[in-house]
């Protein structure tokens, strides 16, 4: 009962920890990887007009909450003129107003965009009504019911129906009645109302969607036009000259509607040309701007949220528990003992500083002195809170040695030894003298060798630059973390150390 | 690799993990340590049971009574100064005589009463006791140990360590000491551990750090085939313990005075593991064995009949045990 409490527990602890961090990763986009960076798309409008005296008012449509895309910021440049926003619920606008403008002028619409990986269905907009059955003039309304009847007999329902149709009008070998269908619609636009004129012949509502196909480096580029049908609970997007389904991958929707990207009033000769750009940017920060367009709570509560320097400070403290699991497995499994049951960390965390090979030398150096010292101090007769006292001045004092003489020698790495923990290495020494006069000068230097090997292993696995990043994006991992040790806790089995020290039992098993 | 920890399994060695896990947090309640690892209050209790235990010549429970250690020794020249809290032996100073006004430790060692002051300091500031807590000194009488194991030990008390499981001794070893140990009997100090035949009491393999050995490391003599005194009577003390602590899974150390015979010296509530190298078997199974025991008689004289009988070195579970002559 208990051992099974115990593991539900431990498993709870695993899945939320590996939950959030599967949620993080695949909804919000967080790296797995350290320095992980992630395409953001810079699109600009430009558009040039000739403003005649007196007022002048421009109405530029501009992207809202495209399908595929989050949008990490925009930007607008106005000039002389005002800028104000509005939305009707569907599509935003960007209204330039100037009182007194004359000329040509440049107006600019700058966004940018990542790409969102949750793939949701388009619901902007209520559900229309079903429109009504246009009157067509004959040849034309017997055409249309020709294709129509064609079509629905092939079709199941919206989707396919829209596809079918699609597939027909824009055959390479069209029949007679899509000849006259076809007729006089050549543009884009034109081509897209005729094909939802005909889809109001089955009472199926469309909308006419302005889309920008984006592609690196594109300069003077222009809107398409795709459309969308209600299938009753979604919008579902086609493209009308290909047929296929489905917005692509680089298709961003700029306005949704039959009306003009661009109104005027009290200027002219206007045109509008689109740009853009693709650029790498550090993961984390696009996967936080998703994370607060999606509403996500997550992300507010992260620690990127804090200000810089407690980041950093987070950074090392995240790591500590790293540090203990390797403490845990190193005495609980591998069976190495070590003086105090943390210390080892502590001096990891120091060897970051100082890097690895002089943190071991600096500290083989000051516990070596400190030792010495304290033999001598042994003589003295000292009681034990003043002597630990004395180690730990003595201790300073040789900290403080050790780095004018490096420094003196151009050896500036000898300055970190001020980042050892000192006050640790005062009751190390003491330890282990005690251990040295009670069991022994081999058992004194066992344990410090102990303690030295599992500083290294922690340190080697707390500072990989793989683990830093994972707990820092994702701390969740120490419930992970956490739910090992409540297992390790119970772990029941021998230590490798044990192998080597009843070695005898095993091979002379048997034998006398 | 598996496959040794495979055969470590087999063999039924009781690893420290499955101890404190199996054994040690289930059987020892928290709250009863303190009886044991208070000598103070140990003793106490052993004596109000009229189990006999080294005399207590004084306590020290302050710097200040340290002025005092004179006139409380008085003209004793034969004792021994140990922590009430102390752990695996450290911090014991054992007096066996004087000379030229200074005390002759039994490593052979003179030391005057200033530094017998210094030590008792070191014990009351905590640098013996666990977790370095304050702690008082015990001066007590010395065990004059029995001649028996005058020829495989090198000075010190050697003593009778049994683990008592449920009140049951399951397995037992004379702690020799030896030079290395410094006159202290922690095997792993460098102490020589012999395996005792829970059947007659008579000293069977031995081990000295770590290693299978048949004569002591320093006096040379063999070591099995000693015949233990009133081995019947040992067990029932060590099985009475039992009763003074409330752990299921206890240590026993147990001395042969020459004089008195056998004293309590100690309980211990995490008795280490190295019995099993001593004995050449497992303790595991032997804690299994009384684990699935129906029933454990109330008397301390049939528990400790039915450790001889269950445990004794003829019984099929222990074919790797020497019979000795």
């Amino acid at each position: 009962m208990n051992k099974l409490h115990l593991r539900l527990l431990a498993l709870g602890l695993l899945v939320l920890g590996l939950g959030t961090t599967w949620y993080k990763v695949s909804v919000i986009g967080l790296p797995l990887e350290r320095d992980a960076q992630t395409e953001i798309w810079t699109v600009e409008a430009r558009i040039t007009l000739n403003a005649d005296d007196g007022p002048t008012q421009v109405g530029f449509a501009i992207p809202n909450n495209p399908p595929g895309f989050n949008v990490l910021g925009e930007a607008f440049v106005s000039g002389r003129f005002g800028l104000a926003r509005e939305s009707d619920g569907i599509n935003r606008t960007a209204l330039w107003t100037s009182r007194r403008s004359s000329g040509n002028q440049s107006l600019y619409y700058r966004i940018q965009l990542a790409d969102d990986r949750a793939d949701e269905p388009i619901t902007v907009g209520a559900a229309p009504e079903f429109p009504e059955r246009p009157d067509y003039q004959e040849p034309y309304a017997s055409a249309v019911e020709a294709l129509l009847d064609e079509v629905r007999a092939e079709s199941a329902d919206i989707a396919s129906f829209t596809r079918r149709l699609l597939l027909r009008y824009n055959s390479d070998e069209p029949g007679e009645n899509v000849e006259v269908l076809r007729s006089g619609a050549e543009d884009d636009l034109e081509h897209t109302r005729n094909i939802i004129h005909i889809l109001a012949g089955a009472r199926i509502p469309a909308r006419p969607v302005k889309v920008l196909e984006l592609s690196d480096r594109l300069s003077r580029g222009s809107l398409k036009t795709y459309f969308e049908v209600h299938n009753g609970t979604e919008w579902v997007p086609f493209n009308p000259r290909s047929s296929q389904r489905g917005y692509p991958k680089n298709a961003v929707v700029w306005q949704w509607g039959d009306d003009d990207v661009l109104r005027l009033s009290g200027a002219n000769n206007a045109s509008v040309q689109f740009s853009s750009a693709v650029s790498a940017r550090e993961a984390v920060r696009v996967a936080e701007q998703r994370a607060a367009q999606r509403g996500s709570l997550l992300m507010d509560f992260s620690l990127f949220n804090l200000p810089i320097q407690a980041q950093n400070t987070y950074r090392v403290l995240l790591l500590v528990p790293v540090g203990a699991l390797v403490m845990v497995l190193m005495r609980n499994v591998v069976g190495i003992s070590t003086f105090g049951t943390f210390m080892p960390i502590l001096i990891a965390l120091a060897f970051r500083e100082t890097q690895l090979a002089w943190g071991i030398f600096l500290f083989t150096t000051v516990v070596a002195f400190g030792l010495a010292i304290r033999f001598y101090l042994e003589n003295l007769k000292l009681l034990l809170v003043p002597r630990l006292g004395a180690v730990l001045v003595v201790v300073v004092l040789l900290m403080a040695a050790f780095s004018v003489l490096t420094h003196q020698l151009g050896l500036d790495q000898g300055l970190s030894i001020a980042l050892f923990p000192m006050v640790i290495l005062a009751m190390t020494i003491e330890r282990m003298s005690l251990v040295w006069e009670e069991h022994g000068p081999g058992q004194a230097i066992t344990q410090g060798l102990g303690s030295l090997a599992v500083a290294i292993v922690g340190y080697l696995v707390m500072f990989q630059p793989m683990v830093e990043h994972l707990v820092f994006t994702f701390p969740e991992l120490l419930l992970v973390i956490l739910a090992l040790m409540l297992l390790l806790g119970r772990y029941t089995g021998y230590r490798l150390t044990e192998l080597w020290r009843f070695r005898h039992l095993i091979m002379n098993k048997g034998a006398p | 690799m598996i496959g040794w920890f495979r055969k470590l399994r087999d063999a039924g060695v009781l690893g420290m993990n499955h101890r404190n896990a199996e054994y040690i947090m289930p059987y020892n309640p928290r709250c009863n340590y303190p009886l044991v690892d208070d000598k103070i209050i140990s003793k106490q209790r052993a004596e109000e049971a009229g189990i006999r235990v080294p005399r207590l010549y004084g306590v020290i429970e302050i710097e200040y009574q340290i002025r005092g250690l004179e006139k409380m020794l008085g003209d004793r020249k034969d004792f021994v100064i140990k922590p009430a809290h102390g752990s695996g032996g450290n911090g014991i100073m054992v007096i066996t005589g004087a000379q030229h006004g200074r005390y002759r430790r039994s490593n052979g060692m003179l030391v005057t009463l200033e530094e017998l002051g210094h030590h008792i300091s070191n014990i009351l500031s905590g640098m013996y006791s666990l977790g370095g807590q304050p702690d008082c000194a015990i001066i007590e009488q010395r065990v004059e140990f029995d001649p028996l194991f005058e020829q495989v030990s090198y000075r010190g008390v050697p003593d009778i360590r049994t683990v008592v499981f449920k009140g049951v001794p399951v397995m037992a070893m004379v702690r020799l000491p030896s030079r290395m140990s410094d006159g202290k009997a922690n095997l792993h100090q460098g102490a020589v551990g012999a395996g005792l035949d829970m059947g007659t009491g008579r000293t069977t393999t031995a081990v000295h750090m770590d290693r299978y050995i048949d004569l002591h490391p320093d006096t040379g003599a063999p070591i099995a085939g000693l015949q233990i005194p009133n081995w019947d009577d040992l067990l029932e003390l060590a099985a009475r313990c039992h009763e003074l602590a409330d752990l299921g899974y206890l240590g026993v150390d147990i001395v042969l005075d020459r004089h008195e015979g056998p004293m309590v010296l100690e309980l211990n509530a995490r008795p280490g593991l190295s019995i099993q190298l001593a004995n050449r078997a497992s303790l595991l199974h032997r804690l299994r064995r009384v684990e699935a025991l129906e029933s454990i008689p109330r008397s301390s004289r049939e528990r400790a009949e039915l450790a001889r009988k269950l445990f004794a070195a003829s019984q099929p579970p222990e074919p790797q045990i020497v019979q000795c002559a």
